[in-house]
């Protein structure tokens, strides 16, 4: 079963407009959301969970269409959105309170180890907390009702690298389970290349691509030659390339370049960079 | 059981994988019968992705180094030595193209090459 199936999805605001946008999640696995600031993460990810209603397509979460009670499904997907949304006066005791009358799974027990964990205090007001406690809390209370989805919109955004390193094991270790599935915007790039088995592209509201991320990684390279070195190759082999008066330096499919040519490999990060540019 | 991934050498992951359980086998580390982890707690465990584990292990199944009973696990098969003899004349062949190549960068004649490995053997016995 896939845990998401977005087809054919559109959105028109003013000055945006989210295109046709086909992205597939099988259950059991991370896919990392990748794009610049405007690209329709936030946006995606909102369509999902039906807080903005779309032009046209459909959404499947975990088997049921999204407009179709979504209320019910939402017990079964934990959110957390760059802003969390908790009053400002509550403690994140009182929060666990009220998420035991709010969904039918809450597991107490869960939150109470996952505050620990994430060395939360009990007694603190939510608007003295900083940044980085506040979108801690949203992961404790996003983890702890039995959720079978998480969407997460750059939820490790404001915390520094060892907590995002935890941060990121705990969803790691959340997908042992084989029923569960992960959707993490970020523009962090390292912190989806530890973690996801696919990388989606957004650029101005379009999909530049989907893969499997070791894919991708074994299928490009970079290489550093000289300029008349790079004209010699193929033009099929490049994707992009930038020259100084020195040398210059290319991102090249693998095995579209002659052996004997030293290939460098690749990160996520570079990647996206190389491949907005190119769609530039 | 030891699996080391190191993420920046440029070798693809599933191939890492591959092959260390694969040397592991054929060394007699992994003895027959000994059951692996499952491809999502390996997955988990190593911090690298789902698919590439399930890959690595389709490749050993596919190749007669493991085995797989449904909703149980994966195995280690029965050592094949018609494998293990394929693998190692592979390494033989691998190793005599590298002393090709380096009598050839050190001017040796066919003849001397032969001698050194006929002396090679003859002292063997």
């Amino acid at each position: 079963m896939n845990a998401l199936e977005i087809k054919n999805l559109t959105k028109t605001f003013d000055g945006f407009k989210l295109d046709n946008l086909n992205l597939t999640l099988p259950s059991g696995c991370i896919m990392g959301l990748i794009g610049e600031n405007g690209a329709g993460k936030s946006t995606t990810i909102k369509l999902i969970l039906n807080m903005l209603r779309k032009d046209s397509g459909t959404i499947t979460i975990l088997g049921r269409d999204n407009e179709d009670n979504i209320q019910l499904t939402k017990e079964d997907v934990g959110v957390v959105m760059d802003e969390v949304g908790i009053p400002e006066c509550m403690t994140a005791k009182q929060v666990g309170n009220v998420m035991k009358h709010t969904f039918c799974n809450w597991n107490d027990g869960e939150y109470k180890k996952l505050l620990a964990k994430l060395s939360l205090p009990d007694n603190k007001r939510f608007k003295d907390f900083s940044r980085g406690m506040k979108m801690k809390l949203g992961i404790a209370v996003a983890m702890s009702h039995g959720s079978k989805l998480l969407l997460l919109d750059e939820a490790t955004s404001g915390l520094d690298p060892v907590v995002r390193d935890e941060v990121v094991e705990m969803f790691s270790d959340f997908t042992r389970e084989e029923d569960h599935s992960i959707l993490i915007s970020s523009h962090i790039v390292s912190d989806l290349e530890k973690l996801c088995d696919y990388i989606a592209f957004l650029h101005k509201g379009k999909l530049l691509l989907c893969e499997e991320k070791d894919l991708l990684l074994a299928q490009y390279g970079i290489i550093h030659c000289t300029a008349e070195q790079l004209r010699e190759l193929s033009p099929d082999a490049v994707k992009y390339s930038k020259e100084s008066p020195y040398g210059a330096e290319a991102m090249v499919l693998r095995e579209a370049v002659p052996e004997g040519i030293n290939i460098s490999p690749v990160s996520i990060e570079e990647l996206f960079v190389f491949m907005v540019k190119e769609a530039k | 059981m030891n699996i080391l991934i190191d993420n920046k050498s440029g070798a693809p992951i599933y191939d890492q994988i591959y092959s260390q359980i694969k040397s592991q086998i054929i060394s007699g580390a992994l003895k027959e019968n000994d059951m692996l982890p499952s491809i999502r707690s390996l997955a988990k465990d190593l911090r690298i992705s789902f698919i590439t584990t399930k890959r690595a292990y389709e490749e050993l199944e596919k190749e007669g180094f493991i085995y797989t009973i449904p909703a149980k696990g994966c195995y280690v098969a029965p050592k094949n030595v018609e494998l293990i003899r394929e693998e190692n004349l592979k390494k033989i062949e691998e190793h005599i193209e590298e002393i090709v190549q380096l009598a050839a960068t050190c001017n040796l004649s066919n003849e001397d090459v032969l001698d050194m490995v006929k002396f090679s053997l003859e002292e063997k016995e």
